[in-house]
């Protein structure tokens, strides 16, 4: 039994990192900090949020530098002792390029970055970001450009056998492998999504799907 | 670095300049400019930057009073108060020349350059907008097409980096724009009324800084390109086009704003057009200061470059900073945290003039007044004449029209037109949402953010109907405003301010000219009636090929204010079962001059622009706000481009979720592509529970406005008279995959 203490991890580039901070703390009151990408440790925080954006502006390919900042380190460190750590958008693009999550994400199939609500199966709800959701379909907005996710056959295998993929999309949008939208690691602790649970969290703004996700983690803490 | 050629009169015409203009700087200098110092008037004087040809109109357009904090003209952007010590900065910038020879270079830095002249001020950008013209689309013409997708990824790309999202545009399709298209973009941010930052250079003997990125060659006389037309030769001037990133265009956001809010900052501006050149001479002129710099400070990217090169250039992403002398260190500590360039180049002095000093000698002495707008900068008075085309189309009668036999095919042809047809290809590709407030996205009326904190909202829009402009640019540039006004009025919001960007052909064509004028006194007199006075913004003239120029262009960027989250409205119907009416001035003639419906039925360009009474647009606004607020309308749509029968299809399927059908009976006494598909102005569709009819249509009636009864929603067809029978699935096919399939090839 912990309270959650989550720090929103911001890099050069990130921008939906206020986003994320907004719902934790206006909508869902909770103990959150941004924690900065120069910083060496994640400190007394028990979950972390690598939010969207293009850090370090996505150059060379989205994620491939952001996972040498010093922050990302301890990340790795914190991760590996399971603490809870969730990649939305350029985070899951980051969480690949750590090595923390499997595949890669590629150019989306249109070669067009692609904004729009999606509709997505939650596959798995006995996940540690997924155990307050009560229905299987939920609506989230995708924005991103690179969301195409890939891996060898033997990954997919693995991820399809261990109940690792979190979300599918209904329809596809971007012609990932096996409609795959989120997955997890081997042990749960780590997720990476494509669609942002941050933008759905409140009805004046569309819906609120995404906020069961983040209430998902904090009812795992405690 | 090469040699510096001769001075004289042909070099400085070669650079943009008139002869008479080179005599007049000859005065000011009281000797031969150095070529330093021609670089530099012949920027600071062409009509980019100096609104040479255009200022003594402008002045005459309302820019004061009412919300406005600042005069229009007077800082990097517009600032309106709205309340709660908060106050919007916004303003529309044009990028078409660049754009016409690099599409996605040429867009994108357009869309950085007025994010920065946002920021600039304290504000953080919070909506990107923008206003778009190219060719036809549907022509099978391989360069429109290359143009608009890459216009369209351009802005996507750099607007989605750096995080704010695009929510609002419009998008004409045009043989005129062919080969000069239109890319105006506009950004709307929000500061609080106590960290507003100015434009100002002063106090002897403050630092002066360049933050940002580091100098390079690109967009050298990138403002003397802007003030030329487009011809053969302007594939040549693509060096002239700046690059953008947005990424250090994100560092230079947070990190201007952190060093605003450490309170050390006495002014700073942004470089655009004209690079330090414009930045040192308008912030000291402003300040009634001088400035002294030494370019051989100022961090550059490329050897060798010339004291012309580095004053003139346009690299993207940097601003000039004067600082409170001591406060330096805290300056540098917060740039360097964002991994950027903040570097003292120079000071300020009192002697009135700019410095500029390079390996150790004095390349340019100017008084800063001279290169100004406002100061030494030449005013011309144009001759204006009206053309012979207006009286000719006006000659068209609408009878001679042949009658359309089948009125379904005519609506989907009209709901598949590029120009009417749904713009999901193009904002899909934007991020929309990104700082989760936006709370109704492209494709109604006008887009709506909240404002996290209040219980307040922005809703904003771009308008310009060019078609009506050019056939009759007085009443074409009202109706700009007030179709703009009336479509952020039919999401609940109280239309404030404008901002313009005017695009328009050669200035020195009097037929030109008096599109111009014309255009401007239409503008001018909607808003004052309206009482939304002009922020800033914009002239672009010169956008001609050699074979045309185009439709005068007066694009309005408007700002509205929703007081209470609860009066956001949508344009689409939301219930089953209500009652659709139509209010306004419905006693205007139903005619078709500059429609939508001639242009793609009949293939024609002809007649008058619809009438407009800015007074009764007034009335119509107050009255829709007024039901809106009591809480009894479930949708409003304004009745624009199609008419009625577009209106009332898009209010059916413009929510993909939840689309619904209606039946309407129209009283049709003439020919029914009239009452269907004119564009008669200051007519809303609204939908309400039947049991609201009277007290609504009692409202209406106090305001001297008329009430239409049409039909109900329900359903899932379209149905009008006897007419119209469209299922809503084939509408929305036509009408969402339109523009996909031209771009995919697939017609």
């Amino acid at each position: 039994m912990s309270k959650a203490k989550f720090g929103v991890v911001v890099f050069p580039g990130s921008n939906c990192d206020h986003d994320a901070y907004y719902v934790l703390k206006n909508l869902l009151n909770q103990d959150v900090k941004f924690l900065w990408h120069k910083d060496s440790s994640v400190g007394d925080r028990n979950v972390i949020v690598l939010p969207g954006g293009f850090s370090y502006g996505d150059y060379l390919r989205c994620g491939a530098i952001a996972r040498f900042s010093p922050l990302m380190k301890d990340i790795l460190k914190f991760a590996e002792k399971g603490g809870i750590v969730i990649g939305i958008c350029n985070g899951f693009q980051i969480l690949c390029e750590a090595g923390l999550l499997p595949g890669a994400l590629l150019r989306n199939q249109s070669l067009r970055f692609i904004c729009k609500t999606v509709r997505l199966k939650i596959e798995n709800k006995d996940s540690k970001f997924t155990n307050s959701f009560t229905k299987d379909l939920i609506d989230l907005p995708v924005a991103h450009g690179e969301g195409n996710y890939y891996c060898d056959e033997e990954t997919l295998n693995e991820l399809r056998d261990k109940n690792r993929i979190v979300f599918r999309y209904s329809e596809n949008p971007n012609g990932s492998l096996d409609d795959i939208a989120g997955i997890c690691n081997e042990k749960g602790n780590v997720l990476g999504m494509m669609p942002h649970p941050e933008r759905a969290a409140e009805s004046i703004i569309g819906g609120t799907d995404g906020k069961f996700i983040f209430q998902s983690i904090i009812n795992s803490l405690n | 670095m090469t040699e510096e050629p001769e001075i004289n009169t042909e070099l400085a015409k070669s650079l943009g300049l008139l002869e008479e203009e080179y005599e007049k700087i000859i005065e000011y200098l009281g000797r031969i400019p150095t070529y330093t110092e021609l670089g530099m008037y012949s920027v600071m004087w062409s009509e980019h930057c100096s609104y040479k040809n255009s200022i003594l109109e402008i002045k005459k357009l309302p820019r004061s009073g009412g919300r406005l904090l600042v005069n229009a003209g007077e800082e990097n952007a517009g600032l309106v108060d709205i309340g709660d010590n908060l106050a919007v900065a916004f303003k529309i910038e044009s990028h078409n020349h660049p754009s016409a020879v690099e599409p996605y270079q040429g867009a994108a830095t357009g869309v950085g350059g007025i994010l920065r002249d946002i920021f600039t001020m304290g504000a953080r950008p919070v909506a990107a907008l923008n206003s778009l013209r190219f060719g036809e689309l549907n022509k099978g013409d391989e360069r429109t097409k290359y143009l608009f997708r890459n216009v369209v990824k351009g802005i996507g790309d750099y607007g989605n980096s750096f995080g704010v999202p695009t929510i609002a545009g419009e998008i004409y399709f045009e043989e005129c724009y062919r080969d000069n298209p239109l890319v105006n973009a506009m950004a709307v941010g929000i500061v609080k009324q106590t960290e507003v930052a100015r434009s100002v250079a002063k106090g002897k003997g403050n630092p002066v800084f360049i933050v940002g990125s580091s100098t390079g060659r690109d967009g050298i006389h990138g403002a003397t390109f802007a003030s030329e037309e487009i011809s053969e030769e302007s594939e040549s001037k693509r060096p002239s086009v700046q690059v953008g990133d947005p990424f250090t265009e994100k560092l230079l956001l947070e990190a201007t704003l952190e060093l605003i809010k450490s309170g050390v900052v006495i002014g700073m501006q942004d470089m655009g057009a004209a690079g330090i050149t414009c930045s040192t001479c308008e912030m000291s002129a402003k300040g009634n200061s001088g400035m002294e710099i030494n370019l051989d400070l100022v961090p550059v990217r490329e050897s060798n470059m010339s004291a012309y090169e580095i004053m003139l250039s346009e690299s993207q992403e940097r601003m000039l900073v004067v600082i409170e002398k001591g406060k330096e260190e805290i300056a540098k500590k917060i740039f360097e945290k964002w991994d950027l360039n903040c570097v003292q180049i120079g000071h300020i002095t009192d002697d009135g003039r700019v410095k500029v000093y390079y390996k150790g000698k004095l390349e340019a002495d100017v008084p800063a007044e001279s290169l100004v707008l406002g100061g030494g900068a030449p005013v011309y008075v144009r001759d204006f004449r009206e053309p012979s085309y207006i009286k000719t189309l006006r000659e068209f009668d609408e009878n001679s029209l042949q009658e359309p036999g089948n009125y379904n095919e005519v609506l989907l042809q009209l709901l598949s037109s590029p120009d009417i047809a749904n713009k999901k290809w193009v904002y899909e590709q934007y991020d929309t949402q990104v700082r989760t407030n936006t709370v109704i996205l492209p494709g109604g009326d006008a887009s709506v953010i909240r404002l996290k904190g209040t219980n307040k909202a922005l809703s904003v829009k771009t308008d310009c109907n060019a078609s009506y402009v050019y056939l009759n640019p007085y009443k074409g540039g009202m109706i700009a405003v007030c179709e703009a006004a009336r479509n952020v009025a039919c999401t609940g919001a109280v239309p404030i301010a404008i901002t313009n960007c005017l695009n328009f052909g050669n200035p020195y064509d009097p037929e030109i000219y008096w599109q111009f004028r014309e255009a401007l006194r239409g503008i001018g007199d909607a808003c004052r009636i309206l009482e939304t006075p002009v922020t800033g913004g914009n002239v672009s003239f010169y956008n001609e090929s050699p074979e045309r120029a185009v439709y005068p262009t007066p694009v309005i960027g408007m700002l509205g204010l929703i007081e209470n989250l609860s009066h956001i409205t949508t344009s689409y119907f939301n219930n089953e079962g209500d009652s659709i009416a139509v209010i306004g001035n419905l006693s205007d003639k139903l005619t078709l001059g500059g429609s939508r419906y001639l242009k793609v039925i009949h293939n024609l360009l002809a007649g008058d622009a619809p009438d407009i009474d800015p007074y009764i647009e007034k009335k119509l606004i107050d009255c829709l706000l007024r039901l809106i607020s009591s809480g009894k309308i479930n949708s409003a749509h304004d009745v624009s481009d199609g008419g009625l029968a577009i209106a009332l299809t898009e209010s059916c399927i413009m929510n993909r979720r939840k689309q619904l059908g209606c039946k309407v009976e129209l009283n049709i006494n003439t020919r029914p592509d009239h009452h269907l598909f004119s564009e008669a102005q200051s007519r809303i569709i609204i939908s309400y529970n039947p049991a609201d009819e009277e007290s609504i249509k009692e409202t209406v009636r106090t305001y001297g406005l008329d009430f239409l009864l049409l039909g109900k929603t329900g359903g899932n067809k379209i149905i009008i008279n006897e007419t119209i029978d469209l299922n809503i699935e084939i509408a929305s096919e036509a009408y969402y995959n339109a523009i996909s399939h031209i771009m995919n090839n697939k017609v």
